[in-house]
């Protein structure tokens, strides 16, 4: 599935290159045939996250303080780490724990 | 609006946008807020500019925090808190005549590359919102910047300066600007962290003062917080949908403040109303009149509102100055200063020390 991924805030830091845009192609999940919130925060976790992990998950959902947005939209309005996602879907990550 | 926005409902994933925003009933729900009883949720784009302006307007006009003609110095760090700030109050100055000579007062501590970008943030904030921008620099206030502190003392122990001397330019910058008033961009969350963290110290004299709206009203220049009941998470997603570009820093002078954050965001994320619950529960503390409060006083050399002979600041230049970089780190030991640093404004005045004081490092808010 193509999705574009923006990190804002202060994450793109965590990813190589501290790129804040990533257009990716990211396979379902072993079982399924879609891909989740919670399958694209584990997907980002093993294939975009270089350093620190734990500034952008915890458990298996975001850190608290971090936002996530589906297409412009508060995740939490979409299902949270059950939304299902789309072909060509835009998701942006942003901190909120740096800086003021 | 259809029956899915009940927490938890077990329904189909709800896909982006599906439901209606509570307000117009007509555009897509774009974001949830936190649940208060005056708060309408989930919102869509749109009424949520009109929404977050309102209450933030609404904050202003309850508790009086200004009065027409009024100079008012914008503390601009060019991160998100104050620039968000910056656009909101000068978009609510025309819609609603305050009457207020409004400007963006940003502090350079002197560490290079530091404040490069967020300079340049403020830069095109003074050219966006057409707001004049005043700089004062570590140098100008205090004869050192903090690379030349950093080289003096090593990176351990910077922080305690950059708090202190960072308070206290912006007192001093607004000052020599002539402003009536200071506001800074502190948010819910923030209030919410420094009370917990304020109960945590059993800083009573700082846990009654730190849910003030306006700080400092017995002092030359009062201080406010039209944020005091915004949500980080809507200060961050406002310039997303509202504002162009907004660099953050990620090297926070807030760092230390690290796991009270943590705590606070996870309350919020199982109870949003948390950070507003921690905030009244500041509020409805109340000293007991037999509580000996430190009396404030103002620093012998400066002028600067502190309780002891010397501000700390002052104490921290002294060291400085005398090449004892670490007087004044840690324990509070104000001593009859050696030669000043050439900013004085000097104005005797008597001081009192009390037992609350001097136990509780450099902490402030
Ligand atoms: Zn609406
Ligand atoms: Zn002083």
């Amino acid at each position: 599935m193509h999705l574009t991924l923006e990190f804002g805030g202060g994450l793109e830091l965590l990813l190589e290159n501290s790129t804040k845009v990533h257009k990716v192609e990211v396979p379902p999940q072993d079982g399924e045939n879609m891909v989740t919130m919670k399958g694209l925060l584990s997907w980002v976790k093993a294939n975009l996250i270089k350093e620190r992990p734990e500034m952008f998950v915890k458990g298996d959902s975001v850190r608290p303080g971090v936002l996530a947005l589906i297409n412009d939209c508060d995740w939490e309005l979409c299902g949270g780490l059950d939304a299902e996602l789309e072909e060509k879907d835009v998701v942006v990550f942003i901190s909120t724990l740096h800086g003021g | 609006m259809d029956s899915s926005s009940a927490d938890g409902a077990r329904l189909p994933p709800s896909r982006a946008g599906s439901r209606l925003c509570v307000r117009c009933g007509e555009r897509k729900a774009a974001l949830k807020r936190p649940k208060t009883l005056e708060q309408v949720s989930p919102i869509c784009r749109e009424c949520f500019y009109v929404v977050f302006e309102d209450e933030i307007h609404q904050t202003i006009v309850d508790n009086t925090l200004f009065k027409a003609g009024e100079r008012v110095a914008i503390g601009a760090s060019g991160g998100k808190d104050s620039t968000v700030l910056a656009y909101v109050l000068s978009e609510l100055n025309r819609r609603h005549n305050y009457g207020l000579d409004l400007f963006l007062l940003s502090v350079d501590e002197g560490i290079t590359g530091y404040r490069d970008d967020s300079l340049e943030t403020v830069k095109r904030n003074e050219i966006q919102y057409g707001l004049p921008l005043k700089i004062v620099s570590y140098k100008d206030l205090y004869g050192w910047t903090m690379d030349d502190i950093v080289k003096a003392i090593g990176l351990k122990n910077n922080c305690t300066f950059c708090g202190v001397f960072r308070r206290q330019a912006l007192d001093r910058g607004a000052a020599l600007l002539k402003a009536d008033k200071i506001v800074t961009g502190h948010n819910a969350d923030d209030i919410a962290e420094t009370v917990l963290l304020n109960i945590l110290r059993g800083d009573i004299a700082r846990l009654s003062r730190c849910t003030f709206i306006t700080t400092g009203e017995d002092g030359p220049i009062p201080r406010c917080k039209p944020f005091k009941y915004t949500y980080e998470k809507e200060i961050v997603i406002y310039p997303l949908y509202e504002i162009s570009h907004i660099s953050v820093c990620i090297y926070s002078p807030n760092a230390y403040r690290g796991f009270a954050r943590e705590f606070i965001k996870d309350l919020e994320r199982m109870r949003p109303r948390a950070i507003l619950d921690i905030i009244k529960s500041g509020e409805n503390f109340r000293i007991s009149t037999t509580t000996r409060m430190p009396e404030q006083g103002t620093c012998e050399r400066c002028g600067y509102i502190s309780s002891q002979k010397l501000c700390k600041a002052c104490v921290l230049l002294d060291g400085l100055n005398r090449g004892l970089p670490k007087l004044g780190i840690g324990r509070t030991k104000a001593g009859p200063g050696a030669d000043g640093d050439g900013k004085q404004r000097a104005k005797g005045s008597e001081r009192n020390t009390s037992s609350l004081q001097g136990k509780h490092g450099n902490f402030d808010f």
